[in-house]
């Protein structure tokens, strides 16, 4: 007790900080082993908070409110957010979930983007193997129809070169490709004219063409309809413009598939 | 913060105030009290005090460190108050504050006057004594004793 009656003034001026020197750091190391002085500033800082009643008073400015609530605003309670996680409203996970679902949102948006991608692949792959199979029609075409083309029927060794055509046809496509040779030539206002024999139904007229100087001649896709069932394929010898109908006897006739 | 601004910023303000003398940086003082408690609001054990007589301690000290140019000499989480009065209330903050100035006003001048050079203007026992002219030990003397008449003013005996 006599060590407590010794501080016990100390522990007065400590409480309002006015103690200093010697003496504060000496009552310091007394608080550090002795519960009872601790707990009596504790009081004695209740008693001096009680000195503050004596100044109230006046009030702060309708200013002061709005700063601290500004600051608050700019400034988020770690510890608050920290302790409430238990209970945590859904308004406070707000932002997290805003996050997750901007993330999900990317995933789908890259995933859309990836299907897109591998779409616009593949049209451009597909594009490629047209472009590849239009030119090699072309080509076909252009050796087919080129008038420099030098056209060779083989036949057997001692055999005299004989007229031969040959049609192919792709009916679902309305497709037809005839390539004549060794054909002898024409009067000038003739031309042979090619016909499709349906199995049913009159003759089809398939296109015209006049022989060149080595008796070639080709016809590509003339204009007919699609899904005639060729029964056979003729060759007649018609005005130059061609006829609706065959006006003579076919020179040349060859069975369908 | 809103709610436990309007209840005791008044309290923290008067006595930034009063310590002080000036109301703007009365304010800054109210500002960073608040702010505190607001960063750090497990730093007030409510089992062992109320929320008033803590945030004055804390105001009061901040205002002094500020007087004195000091930095800040308390940390707010070492500040553990001990009173019986509840200052929650407006009205019961209206009562202990007649009942303070009552007390205060029986104190001798001289006894007043050291406290509230302690309290008001951050001064050492031996500041006091210097600009009083009066021994230490009787400075020491009169602080405590009327701190103990404050709390005996609010002791429930009387």
């Amino acid at each position: 007790m006599a060590a407590h009656e010794q501080f016990g003034e100390d522990l007065a001026l400590h409480a309002l900080g006015a103690l200093d020197g010697g003496e504060k750091a000496s009552l310091e190391a007394h608080l550090q082993e002795c519960a009872a002085c601790r707990r009596e500033l504790d009081c004695l800082r209740g008693d001096m908070a009680l000195m503050a009643l004596s100044a109230a008073g006046p009030k702060p400015p309708a200013r002061s409110r709005l700063r601290l609530l500004e600051a608050v605003a700019r400034e988020p309670r770690q510890l608050a957010v920290r302790t409430s996680s238990v209970r945590r409203g859904w308004w406070r996970m707000l932002p997290m979930l805003t996050s997750a679902a901007a993330a999900i949102l990317i995933i789908v948006i890259l995933g859309k983007m990836t299907d897109l991608r591998n779409q616009l692949v593949s049209v451009q792959n597909q594009s490629v193997e047209t472009q590849v199979e239009l030119q090699r029609a072309k080509e076909i075409t252009a050796t087919l129809t080129a008038p420099d083309a030098v056209r060779v029927t083989l036949v057997a060794a001692k055999t005299p070169p004989q007229p031969q055509g040959k049609a192919i046809y792709v009916k679902d496509r309305a497709s037809l490709i005839f390539i004549a040779s060794n054909f002898g030539s024409l009067p000038a206002d003739k031309a042979y004219e090619l016909w499709i024999i349906p199995t049913q139904g009159n003759p089809i007229p398939a296109g015209v063409f006049k022989p060149d100087a080595h008796g070639s001649g080709t016809i590509i896709n003339p204009p007919i309809p699609s899904n005639v069932e060729a029964k056979a394929f003729a060759i007649t010898v018609e005005p130059e413009s061609g006829s609706s109908a065959p006006t003579s006897t076919p020179i040349m006739l060859g069975a369908g598939g | 913060m809103a709610a436990l601004y309007d209840r005791y910023s008044s309290i923290v303000y008067s006595v930034a105030l009063r310590v002080l003398g000036d109301t703007g940086a009365a304010e800054d003082v109210l500002q960073e009290v608040f702010m505190q408690l607001w960063r750090n609001p497990a730093a007030f054990d409510s089992g062992r005090g109320n929320l008033a007589p803590w945030l004055a301690v804390i105001a009061r000290n901040r205002a002094i460190d500020q007087i004195r140019k000091r930095p800040t000499m308390t940390d707010i989480e070492d500040v553990v108050i001990s009173i019986e009065p509840d200052m929650a209330g407006e009205a019961a903050r209206s009562v202990a504050m007649e009942k303070v100035r009552g007390t205060l006003g029986n104190m001798p001048a001289a006894q007043r006057t050291a406290l509230e050079m302690a309290y008001f203007e951050g001064l050492s026992h031996t500041e006091i004594a210097e600009k009083t002219g009066e021994p230490l030990g009787t400075i020491k003397t009169r602080i405590r004793s009327g701190l103990l008449s404050l709390r005996k003013a609010f002791s429930p005996a009387t």
